[in-house]
């Protein structure tokens, strides 16, 4: 045994005393910084998921409101706005829940609100509702007209442009601009009312655009013609054509 | 000759006997205590009685129904007190406008907070939509693996959390996110980010953005229970998840999502 100590370098002693000076420090001091619930349930501090979980909530959620306003609640279930929940409007709730004497609550009264959600974008989805505000009936407050807990139009939209705004904007630059959205979708009139129940048709056939352009059809003379039997192959036509938008090119 | 050989032999296999023994004195203590671990992970109870290995957490956003209203980021500001200045979001709404022409404009005022304009010069747009952007909650998650000193770290339910005491602000995990999910707190200096509202959720409540969605664009629910909201979208929606070349394993799917969308 002390042959082999003495065959050791004299460097590798000094340096090897280094190292278990550095190790035993280390063992030593870490304890001191490394939490005692360090490791538990993983490589972290399993008293920081608690202090996580226990972070002020602002935000109570929309079913308590009904507590203590039930008119509103159930006014609201019925209509447009049913899956709009109350804090979006009225901002988060919390305090108000636990004390609404002290912790009032705002309503968003003037048009900028509404707008957030409602003014025309050609990225929001076909279907939803959209106004131009500037030209929807300016200066007066939506809530004039609109209900904001039951938000129906006064009157029934005559215009599909009212909730496929950039489907209208489109044909109304294009060739069709002439031909009304009703020509090609019969539209139940409680579409206008209840979307997705009452869905418009679509055109399914080629004899349908061949109605006017085909070369037979009798119809304006003005409208291009095409030969029903040969142009564009077994596809229909909106397959090469949009025909919000239709084009020759 | 012969003895040499049989000797030679045994020297081989008492060193292969020596050094196997030597790798299960490694391996076995590592398995034991990480069954240990596991025991104990599923023992785990927080305050209200709720136990973390017994969910998991994951949501899902439908883009055809997203309205790029911005109530979301407001709503995550408000709830986790974010700072209300621009480039510090948890969420985000980015608006992707395809032309004609194959470019693609892709922007997020302020995160899309105030919503946003519509342009007029719209007429060569030939598709278009919003994209709500999260952390994706990784099952995989870079960020956690960056972490120094462990302040960053998954959860048995599978939530990614930052411990706000023992983060140093080195910014290794923002480095690391490829979703440029995580910010460094102006004020505290934490690496902060999206908890999927984890004070909420541990409730029965659903995060903040997802309460305030008007057109249930965004679906949140527990992977492990059968009847969610979450589990009829991933069965009924084509679903793909951002950058999955990653191998992150992102737990926010996407449903009708474009592969421009990155
Ligand atoms: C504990 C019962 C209670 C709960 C729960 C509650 N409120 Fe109230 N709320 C009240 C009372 C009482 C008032 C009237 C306070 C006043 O007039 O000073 C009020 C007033 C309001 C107002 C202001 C009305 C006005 O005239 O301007 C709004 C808006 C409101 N509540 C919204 C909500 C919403 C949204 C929720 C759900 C997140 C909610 N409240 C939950 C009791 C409650
Ligand atoms: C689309 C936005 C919106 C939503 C969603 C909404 N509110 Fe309102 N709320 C308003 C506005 C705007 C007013 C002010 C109406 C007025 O001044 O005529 C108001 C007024 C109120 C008032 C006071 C006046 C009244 O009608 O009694 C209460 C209480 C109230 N809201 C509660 C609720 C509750 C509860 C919910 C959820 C069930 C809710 N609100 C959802 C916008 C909203
Ligand atoms: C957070 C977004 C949001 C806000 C803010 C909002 N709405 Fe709505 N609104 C909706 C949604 C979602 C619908 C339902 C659309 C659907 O059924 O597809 C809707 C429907 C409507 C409709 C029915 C249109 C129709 O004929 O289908 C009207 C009118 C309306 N809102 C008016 C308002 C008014 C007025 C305000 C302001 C007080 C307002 N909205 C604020 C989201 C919002
Ligand atoms: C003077 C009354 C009045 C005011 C003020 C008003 N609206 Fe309307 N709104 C109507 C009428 C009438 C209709 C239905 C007929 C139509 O399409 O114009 C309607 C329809 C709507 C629709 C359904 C889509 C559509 O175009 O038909 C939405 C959404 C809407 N309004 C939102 C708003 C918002 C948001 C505001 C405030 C910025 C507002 N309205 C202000 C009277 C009003
Ligand atoms: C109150 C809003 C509203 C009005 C007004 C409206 N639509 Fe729709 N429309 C919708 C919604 C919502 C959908 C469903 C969109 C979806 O499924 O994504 C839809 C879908 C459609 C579809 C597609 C149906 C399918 O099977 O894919 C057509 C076509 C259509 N509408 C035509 C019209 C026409 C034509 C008009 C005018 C006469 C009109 N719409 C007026 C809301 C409206
Ligand atoms: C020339 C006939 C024609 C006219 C006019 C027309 N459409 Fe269409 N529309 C079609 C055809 C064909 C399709 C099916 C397109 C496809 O599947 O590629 C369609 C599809 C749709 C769809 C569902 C698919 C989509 O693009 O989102 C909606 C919504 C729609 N039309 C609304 C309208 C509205 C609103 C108008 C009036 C502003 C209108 N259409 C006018 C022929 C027409
Ligand atoms: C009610 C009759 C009618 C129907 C039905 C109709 N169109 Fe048209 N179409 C027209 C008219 C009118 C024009 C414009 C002619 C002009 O002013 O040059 C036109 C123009 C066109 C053009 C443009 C040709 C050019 O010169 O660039 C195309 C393409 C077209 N239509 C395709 C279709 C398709 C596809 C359908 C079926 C979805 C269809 N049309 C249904 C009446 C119709
Ligand atoms: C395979 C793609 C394709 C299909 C399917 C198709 N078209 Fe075309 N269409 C074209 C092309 C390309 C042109 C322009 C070159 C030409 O005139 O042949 C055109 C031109 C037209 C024109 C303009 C003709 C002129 O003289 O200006 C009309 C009208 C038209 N198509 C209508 C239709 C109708 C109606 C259908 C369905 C029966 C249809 N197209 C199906 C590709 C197609």
């Amino acid at each position: 045994m002390l042959s082999i100590w003495k065959k050791i370098p004299e460097q590798i002693k000094r340096l090897s005393f280094l190292v278990i000076l550095i190790v035993a420090g280390y063992l030593l001091i870490s304890p001191l910084f490394i939490p005692p619930d360090f490791g538990k349930y993983g490589h972290f501090r399993a008293s920081a998921v608690e202090e996580i979980a226990s972070q002020q909530m602002n935000y109570v959620g929309h079913e308590i409101c009904a507590n203590c306003h039930e008119d509103v609640s159930v006014i609201k279930s019925k209509g447009y706005h049913k899956n709009v929940a109350c804090e979006v409007c009225h901002g988060p709730a919390f305090l108000h829940a636990e004390d609404p004497g002290s912790a009032t609550l705002e309503a968003p009264r003037g048009r900028s609100y509404c707008t957030l959600c409602h003014e025309y974008l050609p990225s929001r989805p076909t279907g939803f509702p959209q106004i131009v505000a500037i030209s929807h009936n300016p200066m007066k407050p939506c809530i004039t007209c609109h209900d904001p807990h039951k938000p129906e139009p006064p009157v029934t939209p005559k215009e599909c442009s009212a909730c496929h705004a950039t489907i209208a904007r489109t044909l109304s630059i294009s060739y069709h601009i002439y031909l009304p959205c009703t020509r090609c979708h019969e539209t139940p009139e409680k579409h206008k009312i209840n979307p997705r129940e009452f869905t418009p048709s679509k055109p399914s056939t080629r004899e349908f655009c061949g109605g006017c352009h085909s070369i037979d059809a009798k119809s304006d003379k003005g409208i291009p013609r095409i030969d029903l039997a040969t142009h564009g192959h077994r596809y229909v036509c909106w397959q090469c054509h949009y025909p919000h938008l239709p084009e020759a090119k | 000759m012969r003895n040499n050989e049989s000797s030679e032999k045994q020297n081989r296999r008492k060193f292969i006997q020596h050094f196997l023994f030597a790798c299960a004195s490694f391996i076995i203590p590592g398995i034991i205590g990480a069954q240990e671990l596991v025991r104990k992970v599923g023992t785990w109870v927080l305050k209200n009685g709720y136990v973390p290995s017994e969910h998991h957490w994951g949501m899902g956003i439908d883009i055809s129904k997203c309205i790029g209203c911005g109530r979301c980021v407001d709503a995550c500001k408000k709830e986790n007190n974010v700072p209300k200045e621009p480039f510090f979001f948890r969420t985000w709404v980015e608006q992707y406008r395809f032309l004609e022409n194959d470019g693609v404009v892709v922007d997020s005022p302020n995160g899309g907070i105030n919503s946003f304009k519509a342009e007029t010069s719209e007429k060569n747009i030939i598709r278009s939509f919003f994209v709500p952007k999260l952390c994706n909650q990784c099952d995989n998650p870079p960020c956690v693996q960056v972490c120094p000193v462990g302040a960053t770290f998954k959860t048995a339910d599978g939530v990614i959390l930052v411990d706000k005491e023992y983060c140093l602000g080195c910014r290794y995990c923002i480095q690391a996110c490829p979703y440029g999910a995580r910010f460094l707190h102006p004020e505290t200096r934490i690496a902060e980010k999206c908890t999927f509202c984890y004070h909420r959720i541990i409730e029965g409540l659903d995060p903040a953005c997802v309460e305030v969605c008007p057109t249930q664009a965004r679906i949140f629910g527990d992977l492990t229970h059968k009847a969610s909201p979450l589990v009829r979208f991933k069965r009924m929606n084509n679903l793909s998840v951002l950058k999955p070349s990653l191998n992150t394993e992102p737990k926010v799917y996407y449903a009708n999502l474009d592969g421009e969308v990155r």
